[in-house]
């Protein structure tokens, strides 16, 4: 018997991953509602005033979008290492690389792609004028996948512990400082009136980066984490 | 003729060689890193002038400046460390990665804490979002980060082989993260904190400076070499070159 080709197994990865996702829309549901709980928190925290909030709302969007990913992260590879279909991916002859890279796409389209959705609304909570609004998803739109890339890798690495939550954001929150500062760069610089094509391209650029060596960096790092 | 040296270093990798060698040689490096340090102190405190501009508050660059450079030093030794742990899977490379990182934590630690102190009279502030600090501050959070996952690992080896890929990943970032926030900074302020550059200094600062430098890197070293010889007891407890130690320490 021969295994299916490499588009056909990319394909049912993918498929089954989502399959699984959505059977379990609630889980699903979660990082957002907490994006917008901690969202709500900051007028009750910092008081109503329009102009500080409009003065730090693209700022609060993004690392609340970073924060309600990283809670969701831990939960990438936690089913399939409890009843073992990772090593069975490990050991399947279609490269491990590839198949870890749709499974973060699928990580990726059912945490951080709801949240994206969701942050016109955060945004407008914050009183984020309307003009700044397409630099902001566009950041989102190049930052969320840089964050699931390094964090799949960390996640990798943390996949023989147990407890892994706090020692995740310990690890994932200086390497996604980069992430971060390129993002909000390009928000802010769009809300002063500047141009904010630069720190996009170099948010961009970290992306092409990312998707190129991660998914490898991950399989080494699960096969590491495996190795026991 | 210089056959011996590859073959004195492949025996060197062993545990019970590495032992004994750390053991002869780390009374000989902590001598030297009070020699140089005491030197370093006295030439720093008393025998250097002071700062025009800035009086005697200047004197901390002689803890502040080498920790630094010993910041940046360590993890680099610990990089190579992870790199040859992870691709020849030697035992003592993991190991020496693993014990270093806990020191560089600290001089990365001191680095800020001295930099704070000075900070406060002659920036007025303790703390700013200048690149250099903030680069200063995530090196210590990487640091932080591979000692908590080795930590993490009910296996030690295996933990240190997760560790040390995290170190790599490390420090590919580092460069990136001066990069960005040194570009993140042009966009708002421009702050500079070089105020030493290596021409810019008087030979009276300049020498105490440097003794201090080596009393760091001995000092590294001596503390290392202990941390890698009590990780190997541990590590090698049921093998018999550790049982002999053992015993014949019974017998005395």
């Amino acid at each position: 018997m021969n295994p299916p080709g490499l588009v056909t197994a990319c394909a049912a990865m993918l498929r089954r991953d989502l399959t699984l996702a959505w059977r379990r829309r609630g889980d699903i549901a979660m990082p957002v509602l907490y994006a917008l709980i901690v969202t709500m928190l900051f007028p009750f925290a910092l008081g109503p005033e329009d102009t500080l909030l409009q003065r730090i709302a693209g700022g609060v969007v993004l690392v609340t979008v970073l924060l309600a990913m990283l809670l969701a992260l831990d939960a990438m590879f936690s089913s399939d290492i409890e009843d073992g279909s990772l090593e069975q991916l490990v050991l399947a002859p279609q490269p491990l690389a590839l198949m870890l890279g749709m499974k973060i796409l699928a990580h990726w389209i059912t945490t951080a792609l709801p949240l994206i959705v969701i942050a016109p609304l955060l945004a407008g909570m914050l009183h984020l004028p309307g003009a700044v609004l397409p630099v902001l998803l566009l950041a989102l739109l190049l930052a969320t996948p840089v964050l699931s890339l390094l964090g799949a890798v960390l996640v990798a690495l943390t996949a023989g512990t147990r407890r892994s939550g706090m020692l995740l954001a310990l690890m994932l929150l200086p390497l996604c400082v980069p992430a971060v500062i390129f993002a909000a760069g390009a928000v802010a610089a769009a809300q002063q009136g500047l141009p904010w094509q630069a720190p996009l391209a170099w948010l961009a650029a970290a992306l092409v980066l990312a998707v190129v060596l991660a998914p490898l960096a991950c399989a080494a790092a699960l096969r590491i984490a495996l190795d026991a | 003729m210089a056959r011996w040296i590859p073959l004195w270093l492949h025996k060197l990798g062993s545990p019970p060689t590495f032992y004994r060698f750390a053991g002869a040689l780390r009374p000989w490096m902590l001598a030297l890193a009070l020699l140089f340090g005491l030197i370093g102190l006295y030439g720093g405190l008393v025998l250097a002038p002071p700062d025009y501009q800035q009086g005697d508050a200047y004197r901390i660059i002689f803890i502040h400046v080498p920790s630094a450079w010993m910041s940046m030093f360590i993890y680099a030794v610990m990089g190579v460390a992870a790199f040859i742990a992870l691709v020849w899977r030697i035992k003592l490379a993991e190991v020496v990665a693993m014990e270093s990182a806990p020191i560089g934590a600290a001089f990365t630690f001191i680095t800020l804490v001295t930099g704070s102190l000075w900070g406060k009279p002659m920036w007025g502030t303790w703390w700013t979002w200048d690149a250099r600090l903030t680069s200063e501050l995530v090196l210590l959070f990487l640091y932080l980060g591979v000692i908590g996952l080795y930590h993490a690992f009910e296996d030690r080896r295996q933990g240190a082989r997760a560790a040390a890929f995290l170190a790599i990943i490390g420090i590919i970032n580092v460069p990136i993260v001066h990069f960005s926030v040194n570009w993140w900074n042009t966009l708002h302020q421009g702050s500079t904190v070089n105020l030493f550059g290596p021409s810019k200094i008087a030979w009276d600062m300049l020498w105490p400076l440097l003794s201090m430098t080596l009393a760091t890197k001995f000092y590294y070293a001596a503390s290392l070499f202990r941390r890698v010889r009590t990780d190997l007891l541990a590590l090698e407890g049921g093998k018999d070159w550790v049982r002999k130690i053992a015993e014949s320490e019974a017998r005395t």
